[in-house]
């Protein structure tokens, strides 16, 4: 770009002029050093999964897809399987999800739907907005000292009467899934309701007007017109949700009980992939250091497969919705 | 105009960062020790190493509890001065070490089960019977074998709810160590290690380190688990009266503690453990915890690590009661003494 195209400029009194070779150099340099951001990024991640893949390799070659399988992780005898992660992993985020999804969206539909006065609102949104700010090791404690003494009587109560069921098959001793996504249900909630509120928000105001002028009722409009209008951000908002809730680490290896174990039962201690990376590491000689290599390669996986799929469900949706081809 | 300021900032900034990363080399009469391990001792290590310190002019003790096999870890692989570790060192990991080891024995604890039963003031665990509660073979609290050992105590009709450690832990290691020790069944089936694989159960929950498996005790009606003395002792835990090989119920204590260490056979490199002790009151569950040091080094940093020695097993020593660890018995002391003049 020799070239100056805007040198045939103005008057020196005008009030703009053109660029001066001094303004070109800064945008380039700024042009540069954003390309070498985003290249440094998309390198980074690169060597994260080269590093970690590498590392895991030989517990790959060992264990083979046996791994993913099975249930047992013995040290002393080396024989190690990851299954009662990855399904307390995905029961435990799933669950999370069911109960912070619906609150979040609910809490968004509250704040931004004109049930409050706007300064309320503001208010409730801060306060919102600071739960994603506590420490997931105080959730943790919370957990244990609030949460789980709060649902063992009810737990322990369908247990009795409605034990047949799968879902309610063993009493609630201690920690277990149900505390671990009531508490994670709290973890996601404020990811989940700031970006259905950002969705629900970037409705046409006359989208709505035009649903009240046909006569729809308050909860008309926002079932039957906000709601699906949104419905792309609020579905990115439940992946994001996801994502966070699989990653989960500390209030969950405080909350799940991480017995090595597959269960339907709510009531039941499970593991999660995180929780096992968090506990097993600190003293893992080089044996098992592969293998939980080899898990934490499982983990990236099961998240870019969530959020790959969420895209591709999104851009779906999307499409039905506003009725592009 | 701004942009003429910041690069002079910059440099300042950039020279003062270069300041800082050459100053160790310009105060070389300070003495950096880097040490790591065993997270079982380390409020004890703690401790120590802050007195030391401060008697000591310029020598500044490091210590990172991360766990006896990332200790032994870094140890093998030189990133350290020192190391410490529950379980000492196998002959294998030794053997890697080019300069040669020198394992003392430098303090003691005691592991009790502690339990959540709020009607329950005093409660006796049977010799066989309390490996059988953490196999998952006795799952209520009204259990025949509970019962005959505490007559007159209202033990309940509910669930016993195992609480472990769900890290790797150098408790763990001393503790499935003994049960191993007493119950065939035990080895056979779990065995032990900084982390095993315990009975597939319901009632057998994993929490994190020592503050993580204490809470989840004192939160659930009719748990037991296993923690470290201090803790026990710290959060008034109640814990059990457990029936030694001799037969008698001890409670543990700095006395029944150090009756169980009485009876240790170290062997010629220091390394020896109690899994099930002899003595009429004994306590059952006690370990010697080991600081590692290279037997060839430095020779300014061989004689504060000697110094350091000395010091923990002296004037360290009296200082173990009150944070929860055991003394060591005198013969011991008188071992480690001259186990350190090893260390070269």
């Amino acid at each position: 770009m020799l070239s100056q195209p805007f040198a045939i400029a103005t008057s020196p009194d005008a009030v703009t002029h053109p660029p001066a070779n001094f303004e070109y150099l800064t945008d380039r340099t700024f042009r540069a050093l954003a390309m070498a951001a985003a290249a440094l990024l998309i390198i980074l991640v690169a060597y994260i999964l080269w590093k970690i893949g590498g590392q895991a390799m030989p517990a790959i070659q060992k264990y083979h897809l046996n791994f993913l399988i099975s249930s047992q992780y013995n040290v002393q005898e080396l024989k190690f399987g990851i299954l009662p992660g990855i399904w307390g992993t995905l029961y435990s985020s799933l669950l999370a999800l069911l109960i912070g999804g619906f609150f979040g969206l609910s809490v968004a539909i509250f704040l931004t739907q004109g049930f409050l006065p706007p300064r309320l609102a503001f208010v409730f949104r801060l306060i919102i907005d600071m739960l994603a700010a506590i420490p997931s090791v105080v959730f943790g404690l919370w957990g244990i000292f609030v949460v789980i003494p709060a649902i063992r009587p009810a737990a322990n109560l369908l247990n009795e009467y409605l034990g047949f069921i799968p879902f309610f098959g063993t009493s609630l001793s201690g920690p277990g899934l149900l505390p671990a996504a009531i508490v994670l249900a709290i973890m996601v909630l404020p990811t989940v309701a700031a970006i259905s509120q950002d969705a629900l928000n970037s409705v046409p105001y006359r989208t709505k007007e035009a649903a009240f002028g046909m006569g729809a009722t308050l909860w008309e409009v926002i079932l039957k017109v906000m709601v699906p209008t949104a419905a792309g951000g609020i579905f990115s908002a439940m992946v994001l949700g996801f994502g966070r809730a699989l990653g989960e680490t500390m209030a969950l290896a405080m909350l799940i009980g991480n017995a090595n174990q597959v269960s339907l039962s709510l009531f039941a201690p499970a593991e999660t992939l995180a929780a096992l990376l968090a506990s097993h590491f600190p003293e893992a000689g080089p044996a098992e250091v592969e293998v939980l290599m080899y898990a934490a390669l499982v983990l990236l996986a099961i998240t870019l497969v969530v959020n790959v799929a969420g895209i591709g469900l999104l851009t779906l949706t999307q499409r039905q919705i506003s009725g592009k081809a | 105009m701004k942009r003429f300021v910041r690069a002079p900032l910059l440099c300042t900034a950039l020279l003062a960062f270069a300041a800082f990363v050459h100053d160790p080399g310009a105060r070389a009469q300070d003495m950096r020790l880097i040490g790591s391990g065993a997270s079982f001792p380390a409020p004890i290590y703690a401790a120590w190493f802050k007195t030391f310190s401060k008697g000591a002019n310029g020598v500044i003790v490091d210590y990172q509890s991360k766990g006896s096999g990332a200790g032994i870890q870094d140890f093998i692989n030189h990133t350290v001065d020192f190391a410490a570790s529950d379980a000492a060192m196998t002959d294998e990991e030794i053997a890697k070490v080019k300069d040669g080891v020198v394992l003392i024995p430098i303090t003691a604890g005691t592991i009790v089960l502690a339990y959540n039963l709020p009607d329950v003031a005093q409660l006796k665990l049977p010799h066989d019977v309390y490996p059988d509660i953490f196999l998952g073979k006795i799952t209520k609290w009204n259990d025949p074998r509970i019962t005959a050992a505490n007559p007159g105590a209202k033990l309940p009709d509910m669930p016993i709810t195992v609480v472990r450690r769900s890290d790797a832990s150098g408790t763990s290691f001393v503790f499935t160590k003994h049960l191993s020790a007493v119950s065939p069944a035990f080895a056979k089936q779990v065995g032990f290690g900084t982390t095993v694989e315990w009975p597939a159960s319901d009632k057998i929950v994993g929490a994190p380190k020592n503050d993580g498996v204490t809470a989840t005790i004192k939160q659930t009606p009719g748990a037991i688990g296993y923690i470290e003395y201090g803790y026990a002792k710290l959060t008034k835990t109640p814990n059990a009266l457990l029936q030694n090989k001799a037969g008698k119920y001890v409670e543990a204590d700095e006395k029944t503690g150090a009756a169980a260490l009485a009876a240790a056979k170290l062997g010629p490199d220091l390394r020896g453990w109690v899994d099930d002790p002899d003595g009429a009151d004994a306590y059952p569950i006690a370990t010697f915890t080991w600081l590692l040091f290279y037997k060839q080094q430095d020779v300014k940093k061989a004689d504060v690590l000697r110094k350091l020695v000395d010091f923990c097993a002296s004037k360290g020593q009296a200082m173990a009661d009150s944070l929860g660890y055991i003394p060591l018995p005198a013969p011991v002391v008188a071992k480690v003494k001259s186990a350190a003049n090893e260390i070269k």
